[in-house]
């Protein structure tokens, strides 16, 4: 028999869910309009190169190239949004209690990879049941270190000389533009990822972050 | 009177419970619906026309607003960290040539300083006997580069003290109110031009250079003087000065013509 759930996921969540979601991704696209200006990175092994970030096909595939001021127009308007919701979330998560649910506990990096076989099915055993397992958990809260590190990463190239020390924290202006590039490339990962697993949850879940509401099969 | 008595059968509730479900989410679907347009509404008019130098208004009004704020904490005390002269690049990036065409002849140069009510044009040796500051600094372009470069010349700020320009008296300042909001640079050609707020120009690091790497400047890194101020982007840091007029309202600047943001303050 079905039984709802109330306040699976309260409201101000799902309004600081969906707010980060058009604003970040407009945080990395008007980024990318701006990486293009001087886009140096890449991964390289033993002298191959692996990974160039990015090849000049991605860039046009997307229309990136010469929209640098374009770029930066929107990246400077839209950090206010990025950085006030990611605030809102953070006291409200401590205020509401919600923080219980997403700080990672002593056992769960161990416990992560346990779910992290489980999903890739190597793993029978079904994993305890939590509102987040311990691999959400560890998700859940880097992903807001994340955003703490694209933020401060970013005030550290917004201006560097008003705020040296933090540049210099960063360590230095070229090492905080490498680190607020690879966060980005971080935030992209999660996001392919998150969407297998809300897939892989099915519809109950996801319908839970828009209504809030969560439905449970009871034993009669 | 009594209530009416809800029979209390397994599939009625079961149904019910259905029912509610279906009713929810669709309701929950129509509010996300609903609040979707406010990005929708956002993009709109962050995007809306007119453009304001290649920036549509609302974007431009926030990057003001982000100026704003920025002037709030900017400080003379605030200096860009700067290096060992033997870290300095011995080749020095070039990036852009706007302003430097055109026939020119370092001979017969002179800069020229303009203000409502003022007027008086200098030499390059006058600028050379104001004192003579060094600066090893990592200079930064806009388009994300960054290299640490070795210039040498005169306080823009010595060069305001000294011939009591740059305040709406003409005289000495008696208060940071006394100068004018605004500096603009352009080339003897006009083809290339400046503007910056005061407080930048002002800046202890901001030099009138004329020379790099301890040699006099030559002509594509913006002989015979150009602009080093590292509280700023590269653009704003004009080679090939021929002009420098001191104003309330802001002077004309090249790239944010074109799009870019006014301050680009560092």
């Amino acid at each position: 028999m079905k039984r709802i759930v109330e306040n699976k996921h309260p409201l101000a969540i799902r309004w600081f869910h969906w707010v980060n979601f058009p604003v970040l991704a407009l945080m990395i696209w008007s980024g990318l309009l701006i990486y293009w200006a001087y886009h140096p990175y890449k991964i390289q092994v033993a002298g191959y190169t692996l990974v160039t970030f990015f090849p000049s096909g991605f860039f046009k595939a997307l229309n990136v190239p010469f929209r640098l001021a374009e770029g930066m127009s929107w990246h400077f308007a839209l950090m206010w949004l990025f950085t006030l919701n990611g605030i809102l979330y953070v006291v409200y998560t401590f205020i509401s209690g919600e923080w219980r649910y997403l700080l990672p506990k002593r056992n769960s990096v161990r416990e992560a990879w346990q779910v992290v076989l489980h999903d890739l099915g190597i793993r029978k055993e079904p994993l305890p049941v939590e509102k987040y397992n311990a691999a959400q958990r560890i998700a859940y809260t880097s992903i807001i270190v994340m955003g703490l590190g694209s933020l401060l990463t970013g005030l550290a190239i917004y201006k560097p000389t008003q705020f040296w020390w933090l540049t210099t924290l960063m360590g230095g202006y070229e090492t905080a533009r490498l680190i607020h590039f690879a966060l980005t490339i971080g935030y992209v990962l999660f996001f392919v990822i998150h969407v297998a697993q809300v897939v892989k949850a099915g519809w109950t879940n996801f319908r839970s972050m828009i209504a809030g509401f969560d439905v449970v099969d009871e034993q009669a | 009177m009594e209530k009416e008595q809800i029979p209390h059968m397994p599939e009625r509730e079961k149904l019910t419970t259905e029912q509610q479900i279906r009713r929810r989410t669709l309701n929950a679907f129509a509010w996300f619906g609903l609040a979707s347009l406010l990005p929708v509404g956002i993009w709109k008019a962050l995007t809306a026309k007119p453009l304001e130098g290649g920036v549509p208004t609302a974007l431009r009004s926030i990057l003001d607003v982000n100026e704003t704020i920025a002037s709030t904490y900017f400080s003379n005390q605030h200096l860009a960290p700067t290096f060992a002269v033997s870290e300095a690049a011995k080749q020095v990036r070039v990036n852009g040539a706007a302003g430097l065409g055109g026939k020119f002849d370092p001979a017969t140069w002179q800069l020229a300083i303009s203000q409502p009510g003022k007027a008086l044009t200098l030499s390059l040796d006058e600028i050379k006997a104001l004192p003579k500051y060094d600066l090893v600094f990592d200079f930064k372009c806009v388009e994300g580069w960054s290299q640490v470069q070795h210039w040498a010349g005169a306080r823009l700020a010595d060069l305001v003290a000294k011939y009591q320009v740059g305040t709406r008296t003409g005289q000495q300042p008696t208060g940071e109110a006394d100068f004018f909001k605004h500096v603009g640079m352009e080339t003897p050609d006009k083809g290339y031009y400046v503007g910056l707020d005061i407080a930048s120009a002002l800046h202890p690091q901001t030099l009138l250079a004329y020379e790099m790497n301890g040699e006099a400047l030559t002509a594509p890194h913006g002989a015979p003087l150009r602009l080093i101020v590292p509280v700023k982007y590269g653009v704003k840091n004009m080679k090939r000065i021929s002009m420098i007029t001191f104003a309330d309202d802001r002077p004309r600047d090249y790239w944010a013509e074109r799009g870019y943001d006014y301050y680009l303050g560092l």
